[in-house]
C-alpha cells in the first residue's frame, strides 16, 4: 500500500473514517428500511466503499460527479451533508433534493454532484457533456462518472466512450464492476468480460484496480487523473468490487452462493485498512475507537435532523417542473 | 445580407438565420448534431454556418442520439446554452431516455437545483415518401412529458423568431420543424424581432368553425378554409404553435365564438395530442359547442412510401373541408 500518494497520518484516517461513515450510515439505512422509515428502492454499496473513496479523496473542490443508484457513498464520500442525506431518505423537505428524488436520485449543486441517475447507464452520456461543458466555458476541470458493470451492457457506456475520447472531454469513467448487474453476472452478460479491455476500442487508456483496496484505488485515480491532464482523453478505472448485501432490499440472492460472499468479506477494504494499520502500529485501537465514536454521532445528529424534518407542502408539488429560471 | 433588405425567404433561411444570430449573441449557445457542419445538415438548414462560425460552435456528431442528446443535457446543466438537432423525430427515439428520464425530470427530481435549459431541434412528419421511419409525427408523444417545452413554428416568421426565447427558457424546449416546410417561402416582417412561445395565434378569422392545427397542417387549414369561404361557411384557424404547454384559452375562446371545433393533427388520433385537446374543449367548454367535435388526423398505420398511399395516409384540404362541413351542417 504505497505509491505516489503521501500517506501520512491525516490521510490514513481520512479515508478510514470516509469508509466508516458509509458504511455505518448504511448500517443505520438498513434498519430504518426494516422500520418503513425509508421506503421505496434502496441499494446499499455495503462493502464497495473504497471505490468511491478512494476516487473521489483524488477530486477536486472544482470537478464533477455523475453517480449512479447505488450512490449513498458516493454522495458521503464527495461531502454531501450527511443529515441532508438521511432526510431526503427519509422524504423530508429538508433531504438535499427536498425528498423528491429518495435513495436513487442524489443531487448536489453546490458539491457539483449530477445525480443519482436509476437508468443504467443514462448518466455517462451526462458526464460526457458536463465535461463539454466545462471545457467550453474555459473550466480547468475533470468529471469523474461512476456506473456498474451492467452499465457496460448498454450503449450508452460505447456512445458516450466514443464521443470523449472522440472529441477529448476529461472525464474519468469509473467502473464499480461488482460482477453482477442485479442479479446478472458479468459472464453472462459480456461477451468479452475483461470490462477495461473495452476502451481501446475508442482509443481510451484504462487500468484495472483493486477495489476492496482504498489506497490502491487512489493512486490509481491520481495516476488516470493525471493521464487525463496529460493527454487531454479520457480514462477508463474498473474497480473490481463487490457488494456483500443484496442487489436492493429485495433480494434473495438465488444468482450467487453463500460462499461467494463469505470470500469476499474476507476482502473487506474496511477490515482490510483496519489490519494493515494496526499490524504496522500506524494508528492506535483508541483512535479507531474514536472515529467510530465520532461517526455514530454523526449518524445519530443525522437521523434526529431526518425525524425532525418536514414534509414538502402538497401545494408545492408541481414546483420545479417548470423552472421559471436557472439557478446560478 | 442586412437584416431589413431580404424580407422574403425560405423557412429552412429563417431556421438558419435564427440559428446564427444566437450563436453570435451568446458564447455559451453551440449546435450539434449529426452532419451539421461539413454536411451543411440533413434539410440544409446549417449549410454554411460551420464555415463562418467554426466547428466548436457547429459541431458534428457521431451517429450517437443518445450519447450527444445526453451530453447537450450535460452540457446545459454545466452552464451552456447548447441546440441540439436531430435529424427526425424518428431517430429521436433512439435519445427519449436521455430527453424524459433526465432532461425532463432532473429539475423537479433535484428538488430545483438544477434547470436543463436546452433547445433540441428536429424534423417531424411526411410528405417527402421517406416511408414510415422517416415519416412520423411523434410530437405529440413529447407533449406528454411534464418537464419539457414542446414549440411547432409553422410560419417563417416562427421559425426565424422562436429559437431565441426559446434558448432563453430556463427549460428544455423542444422545436419540431415540419419537413414540408423547409422550402416554403414566406415573408418577414421587418418590424417584427420578437414573437412569443407562450400563445396559440389566429391565422385567419372566421365566425363559423375553428380549426385548430400546428405545424406543416397549418397551410393545409387554410387552404381548406379559402375552400369553405366560397361555400359561405368562414372557418378560424388557430396555429397551436405551442404544444406543451397548450393555449387552451385562445382555442377555447375561438370555440366560444364559433361553436364548433375540428382538430387537424398529422399524429396519429389513439391516445394524441389531437384527443388532448377534445378533451380540454369537452372538459372546458362543453356548453359553448353546437356540434360535435371533429378531427383530421393521420390514419392509423406506419406512414407507407408510395406517393398515392403516404397522401391517402394523411390529413389533406378536403378532408379538413369535409370535417368542417359536417361540423357546420351536420353530417
Amino acid at each position: 500500500m504505497t505509491g505516489k500518494v503521501h500517506l501520512d497520518h491525516a490521510h490514513i484516517r481520512r479515508l478510514l473514517m470516509a469508509m466508516l461513515r458509509i458504511r455505518r450510515f448504511e448500517e443505520k439505512c438498513f434498519e430504518l428500511y426494516t422500520t418503513e422509515k425509508i421506503r421505496g428502492f434502496m441499494h446499499l454499496y455495503d462493502g464497495e466503499e473504497a471505490v468511491s473513496v478512494g476516487v473521489i479523496e483524488a477530486l477536486r473542490p472544482q470537478d464533477a460527479v455523475v453517480a449512479t443508484y447505488r450512490e449513498h457513498g458516493q454522495a458521503l464520500a464527495r461531502g454531501i451533508a450527511m443529515p441532508a442525506l438521511m432526510a431526503e431518505l427519509y422524504g423530508k423537505q429538508e433531504g438535499c433534493c427536498r425528498g423528491r428524488g429518495g435513495s436513487m436520485h442524489v443531487f448536489d449543486r453546490a458539491m457539483r454532484f449530477y445525480g443519482g441517475n436509476a437508468i443504467v447507464g443514462g448518466g455517462l452520456p451526462l458526464a460526457a457533456g458536463v465535461a463539454l461543458g466545462d471545457r467550453m466555458l474555459g473550466k480547468d476541470t475533470i468529471t469523474a462518472c461512476f456506473f456498474g458493470d451492467g452499465a457496460v451492457d448498454e450503449g450508452s457506456f460505447h456512445e458516450s466512450m466514443n464521443l470523449a475520447s472522440l472529441w477529448q472531454l476529461p472525464v474519468l469513467f469509473v467502473c464499480e464492476n461488482n460482477l453482477y448487474a442485479m442479479g446478472m453476472a458479468v459472464e453472462r452478460a459480456e461477451a468479452e468480460t475483461h470490462i477495461a479491455r473495452k476502451a481501446a476500442a475508442y482509443a481510451i487508456s484504462s487500468a484495472v484496480v483493486d477495489g476492496m483496496d482504498v489506497v490502491a484505488v487512489e493512486i490509481a485515480a491520481r495516476q488516470a487523473i493525471e493521464d487525463i491532464r496529460k493527454t487531454g482523453r479520457p480514462y477508463l478505472l474498473e474497480c473490481q468490487t463487490y457488494r456483500f448485501r443484496a442487489h436492493s432490499m429485495f433480494d434473495a440472492q438465488l444468482y450467487r452462493s453463500k460462499q461467494e460472499i463469505e470470500a469476499w468479506r474476507k476482502r473487506d477494504p474496511i477490515t482490510r485498512l483496519r489490519a494493515w494499520l494496526e499490524q504496522n502500529n500506524l494508528m492506535h485501537p483508541d483512535e479507531i475507537a474514536g472515529i467510530e465514536t465520532a461517526v455514530a454521532a454523526e449518524i445519530d445528529g443525522a437521523v434526529a435532523f431526518a425525524e425532525a424534518g418536514t414534509w414538502e407542502p402538497i401545494e408545492e408539488l408541481e414546483r420545479y417542473t417548470i423552472m421559471d429560471r436557472v439557478p446560478q | 445580407m442586412s437584416a431589413t433588405a431580404q424580407t422574403r425567404m425560405t423557412y429552412r433561411e429563417a431556421c438558419k438565420q435564427a440559428i446564427r444570430a444566437a450563436i453570435l449573441a451568446d458564447k455559451r449557445v453551440f449546435l450539434m448534431g449529426e452532419d451539421v457542419a461539413r454536411y451543411g445538415g440533413c434539410y440544409a438548414v446549417t449549410k454554411g454556418l460551420a464555415a463562418e462560425l467554426g466547428e466548436d460552435r457547429i459541431r458534428d456528431t457521431p451517429l450517437s442520439e443518445g450519447a450527444y442528446v445526453g451530453a447537450g443535457i450535460g452540457a446545459a446543466i454545466a452552464g451552456m446554452r447548447p441546440i441540439v438537432e436531430i435529424m427526425t423525430v424518428n431517430f429521436s427515439l433512439l435519445a427519449l431516455d436521455q430527453i424524459v428520464n433526465n432532461a425532463a425530470s432532473i429539475p423537479h427530481m433535484s428538488g430545483g437545483q438544477f434547470a436543463v435549459p436546452l433547445v433540441i431541434r428536429m424534423a417531424t412528419g411526411a410528405g417527402r415518401q421517406l416511408a414510415a421511419q422517416h415519416s412520423h409525427s411523434l410530437e405529440g408523444w413529447y407533449a406528454h412529458i411534464p418537464g419539457l417545452k414542446v414549440l411547432a413554428p409553422a410560419t417563417v416568421e416562427d421559425a426565424r423568431f422562436m429559437l431565441q426565447p426559446a434558448l432563453d427558457d430556463p427549460n428544455p424546449v423542444l422545436i419540431f420543424e415540419h419537413v414540408m416546410l423547409y422550402n416554403r417561402e414566406g415573408d418577414l416582417d421587418p418590424g417584427v424581432t420578437a414573437v412569443d412561445i407562450t400563445s396559440a395565434k389566429i391565422r385567419r378569422p372566421g365566425r363559423d368553425v375553428t380549426l385548430a392545427t400546428y405545424g406543416g397542417s397549418l397551410f393545409k387549414a387554410l387552404d381548406a378554409a379559402e375552400t369553405l369561404r366560397q361555400e359561405g361557411i368562414e372557418a378560424e384557424v388557430v396555429d397551436l404553435r405551442v404544444l406543451r404547454p397548450l393555449d387552451m384559452a385562445t382555442v377555447l375562446a375561438s370555440v366560444a365564438r364559433t361553436r364548433r371545433l375540428v382538430v387537424i393533427d398529422e399524429g396519429w388520433k389513439s391516445g394524441s395530442l389531437s384527443a388532448e385537446i377534445v378533451a380540454r374543449v369537452v372538459e372546458q367548454g362543453f356548453f359553448d359547442l353546437d356540434a360535435p367535435i371533429g378531427r383530421v388526423c393521420s390514419r392509423e398505420v406506419p406512414i407507407p412510401y408510395a406517393a398515392h398511399l403516404e397522401q391517402a395516409a394523411l390529413p389533406q384540404a378536403a378532408g379538413i373541408v369535409a370535417a368542417a362541413r359536417a361540423a357546420v351542417k351536420g353530417a
